[in-house]
């Protein structure tokens, strides 16, 4: 028998604030814009320019700092990490070295109906780079400014993570809680949330950790499990074969799925990180911690045992905790209809959340507004539409907008529930189909469910199905 | 017409209509130009001043017209203009001009100050004689075979040699109050903070202060007046500040403790220094001020801690200059790492060159205990000293350099008078204290000497108001 190994994971994330204007200066920035347009002297490292900290920057890092039950330092500082590159216009990144603003947290989240918790080294507040762009129609490197001076936080996790599906769920945390918390636009294809990924193995019940290798340029949550599942097994492989790990940083190629040595422990990079003299240190006052704990929203695991205990099942409660928006409109429904949540819940997750995606519309752009969803359930619970008018409904506002009633008046999707209508309808059905009727006195009971569609057919679907299945069922037995 | 006129002189014409701003322009830029050959005070000498000026002419004066309107005034070229390039006096920025104006060219033009030109200096600051310039040293006016002091040459000589009445620099180890002295004009080293850095080309962010220059204390304290206070793109700029100028004029300093900083009169200054130095406090006695010896020995480490913590920051500040979005870029490189070392390596001088090498050595990983936290323990040490020094006297009075002026090219090898060649000015800069030079007579080749005050942080209208005093009685 070999020896079984572990791998240890540690993630640093780094996600890009959303705030309305950049972390040093005044401009205003949004993904996408026309290159050059939102910068000035101060974020392209013009010589004379000085920082001034955005404080939003730190009320969006204070947040994710409660949130996760950091240590808030009070007094924190800027530092400046120097290293040359295109995309770096000041010759050094301002950021946090050795006084992070948040120390010492916790992610709390549920995965599959377990509660778990990743402990985090750090939060600390830095600015983004500029964007290098390579056009095929210049020979050389442009640079684009937009980007740089956004504000970004890096969360760095202790290694607490033992499998890429662990990590995967780990990020996926993270994520939802930068949404709830609304600091982060979240967008992995735009950049908004990039990790560095360290990976180490050691002999299964070993105390001490192995080598660390650390892997940058990890760009996707998919490309996050991959890169970790490749170097656990190129680690692994080392340590079967008798060879040591070499201590560098990798590049992960998405491309062609292998990492790549960039650098060894020898030729690290020395940053020579120094306090940065043109900011004043970063003083977090008792008030300003209150005031953001307040404010905080109803936090993930919390909205999770809520919904559980609503009666939602786990999986439902997991989609709302991870779409906080959609949460926000199924708790509008919900505090709006006497419907049972989970019907409501039904109704979100499965046909609005199919119409949407299929529009590209967010839940925030949906056509279909809490009081016409309520509006709608409301019919379907009062046994005046059925299930099936109510999709078309949805499909008739995604296409032209309304109100549920006047659609339904307009096209005449107000069920039939006149008992005595539907009692002949029902008679002429069972007169027309004596074979069925046969056959389900003779206990092929799935004959019923042919019967009713019958019935549905015949009234053009307006037939309260409700109550037509209770005439058959009472007309059959007592025949 | 102006040539024995203060710029407070001048400004009285201007109000009372004896003189437009064009005719005081058209002066000191003929004045300039007279001056040039000899003096080369300016990097960049103003194109379209008499324009500008003319422009000025036709505005209305009222109660409210600043007291420096219609003056020209010449800036040091390490603060950014955008109607004039912004050189450092250095290859690397031969060609460089700011898409924007430092909050103090802001606010001196919306005062109506008329900006002459751009002085020479220092490259990047780093220098005290204006011989480390890419654009030929600057010569003293009292004497074009010697240095102006530095690195603020170009705005000391100005002053010094009329082409200017009013003149901006920066100090970030002494370089506004030892070319003051060098020049005999008066020179202001604000506290740290009371004027925005903003545009002011970085060479020690933490030590790095604008400031005045001026023939008279008076003149000084308007000009400083004009510039100071918060503002919103510095953030270490302090707020609600200023300069109270008429509390400058009615200064007395009867019952004050003057303390006459004792490390600074150590080995290795001239006898004429120490006289006339001397002298300047026996003023103050005379006007009813009692002297008092102070000692401050943590000064003696002040020049060790000081380049730890201004190279180390110099080294950080200078890598903006890579040779790829704008100033020099080496014509020949063959990828990314070689366009930087031969931008580099070919832009920057060898005193800028010498100094960012050593910051890279002093911040490396092994070092920055060694030497830079060492530093800012040996500087909190010697701000606690500055304040138990001002427990026993209100103002400390120093020479500003042992030597006057020395010849241009002429090395000085004389250890002690090297390392009290910055002793004077140095630690003021570690501690952010305000400091004034003020000429205090002449050596026995007329050579100027200033006396240097030192006052405790934000007295920099009381600071002016001791040399105000001082002014008045030996003149």
């Amino acid at each position: 028998m070999g020896t079984v190994y572990e791998t240890i994971i540690g993630l640093e994330i780094h996600a890009e604030l959303s705030t309305k204007t950049k972390a040093f200066c005044a401009c205003e920035y949004r993904y996408g814009g026309e290159v050059n347009t939102q910068c000035c002297p101060v974020c392209m490292g013009l010589p004379g320019t000085l920082p001034i900290l955005n404080r939003m920057v730190v009320e969006y890092a204070l947040r994710m700092g409660i949130a996760t039950n950091c240590h808030i330092n009070q007094v924190s500082k800027h530092d400046r990490k120097n290293y040359f590159y295109p995309d770096l216009p000041k010759g050094y990144q301002v950021t946090q070295a050795d006084i992070p603003i948040c120390e010492n947290g916790v992610v709390e989240f549920y995965h599959q109906n377990h509660h778990k918790k990743i402990r985090l080294a750090r939060i600390h507040i830095e600015e983004d780079t500029a964007k290098l762009l390579h056009d095929d129609a210049f020979r050389g490197t442009l640079i684009d400014f937009n980007r740089s001076g956004v504000p970004l936080i890096e969360i760095v996790s202790e290694p607490d993570l033992r499998s890429s599906g662990e990590a995967k769920d780990y990020l996926e945390a993270v994520r939802t809680l930068l949404d709830t918390l609304d600091i982060c636009n979240c967008r992995m294809q735009e950049g908004t949330i990039r990790c560095d990924v360290n990976v180490s193995v050691r002999p299964k019940g070993q105390e001490a950790y192995g080598t660390r290798v650390e892997m940058k340029n990890v760009n996707s949550f998919s490309g996050a499990m991959q890169a970790i599942e490749y170097e656990a097994e190129r680690q692994t492989k080392l340590l079967q074969e008798g060879k040591t790990v070499a201590q560098e940083t990798r590049r992960w190629d998405e491309k062609s799925s292998v990492s790549v040595a960039m650098r060894t422990k020898e030729d690290a990079a020395d940053y020579r990180y120094f306090p940065d003299a043109d900011l004043l240190p970063l003083v977090v006052s008792d008030e300003w911690i209150e005031k953001v704990k307040n404010a905080l929203p109803e936090l993930p695991v919390a909205k999770y045992e809520r919904y559980l205990s609503m009666g939602l099942s786990p999986s439902d409660s997991a989609f709302f905790v991870e779409q906080p928006k959609k949460a926000v409109f199924f708790d509008d429904c919900v505090k709006n209809e006497n419907v049972l949540p989970k019907t409501i819940a039904n109704w979100i997750i499965g046909e609005i959340t199919a119409r949407l995606n299929k529009n590209s519309l967010l839940i925030e752009d949906s056509p279909v507004t809490v009081m016409g969803i309520c509006e709608m359930l409301r019919m379907i619970d009062d046994g005046i539409i059925n299930n099936d008018a109510g999709k078309v409904i949805l499909n008739e506002i995604f296409a032209n907008g309304g109100k549920p009633s006047e659609i339904a008046e307009r096209l005449a999707l107000i069920q039939n529930s006149d008992e005595d209508e539907l009692s002949a309808l029902v008679d002429t059905v069972l007169s027309e189909n004596e074979k069925s009727v046969t056959d389900y006195r003779n206990g092929k009971t799935n004959a019923l469910g042919f019967l009713v569609g019958q019935c549905m057919k015949m009234s053009k679907g307006k037939a309260n199905p409700q109550i037509i299945n209770q005439l058959l069922r009472d007309k059959l037995g007592n025949a | 017409m102006f040539e024995n006129k203060n710029a407070a002189d001048i400004s009285i014409m201007i109000r009372q209509k004896e003189v437009k701003p064009s005719e005081v322009c058209g002066y000191f830029l003929a004045r300039a130009k007279e001056t040039e050959p000899d003096v080369n005070a300016f990097i960049t000498l103003s194109s379209d001043l008499m324009e500008r000026a003319e422009k000025l002419d036709q505005e209305p004066i009222s109660s409210a017209t600043s007291p420096l309107f219609g003056l020209p005034i010449a800036i040091k070229d390490n603060i950014s203009t955008s109607d004039m390039p912004t050189t450092c006096a250095s290859k690397m920025l031969a060609n460089y001009r700011p898409p924007y104006d430092a909050t103090v060219i802001s606010r001196l033009r919306e005062q109506g100050v008329l900006v002459i030109g751009k002085t020479n200096m220092d490259e990047f600051a780093m220098g005290a004689s204006g011989e480390t310039s890419f654009f030929q040293p600057t010569h003293n006016p009292h004497d074009l075979s010697r240095v102006p002091g530095g690195s603020s040459s170009g705005s000391a000589a100005t002053v010094a040699c009329g082409s200017a009445p009013l003149s901006l620099g920066s100090d970030t180890g002494g370089s506004i109050r030892n070319p003051a002295s060098s020049c005999g004009v008066v020179g202001l080293k604000p506290t740290y903070g009371a004027v925005s850095r903003y545009g002011l080309l970085a060479y020690a962010n933490s030590f790095d202060q604008i400031g005045t220059f001026a023939k008279t204390v008076t003149d000084t304290a308007l000009l400083t007046a004009a510039i100071v206070g918060h503002d919103q793109k510095d953030a270490t700029s302090s707020r609600d500040f200023t300069i109270d100028t008429a509390a400058v004029e009615a200064f007395s300093v009867k019952g004050k403790k003057i303390g006459i900083l004792k490390e600074c009169f150590a080995a290795g200054i001239a006898n004429c220094v120490d006289d006339r130095v001397m002298a300047a406090a026996n003023t103050f006695a005379s006007m009813g001020a009692k002297l008092v010896d102070v000692s401050i020995p943590s000064i003696n480490d002040s020049l060790s801690a000081y380049y730890a913590i201004a190279l180390s920051e110099a080294s950080s500040n200078l890598s903006k200059y890579d040779g790829l979005r704008f100033g020099y870029r080496a014509a020949h490189f063959d990828d990314l790492e070689s366009l930087y070392i031969n931008s580099r390596s070919e832009g920057f001088g060898e005193e800028v060159k010498r100094r960012i090498i050593i910051g890279t050595y002093i911040l490396s990983s092994g070092n920055y205990d060694k030497y830079y936290r060492k530093a800012r323990i040996l500087q909190a040490t010697l701000q606690n000293d500055f304040a138990a020094a001002f427990m026993k006297c209100d103002i400390l009075l120093s020479p500003v350099t042992p030597q006057t002026a020395r010849p241009l090219g002429y090395k000085e090898t004389n250890p002690d008078t090297l390392f009290l060649g910055d002793v004077c000015t140095v630690p003021v800069n570690l501690a952010g204290l305000p400091a004034i030079s003020v000429p205090c007579g002449l050596d026995h080749e007329n050579m100027p000497i200033g006396v240097q005050l030192i006052g405790r942080k934000f007295s920099d209208t009381e600071l002016l108001g001791y040399a105000r005093v001082f002014e008045r009685e030996s003149n």
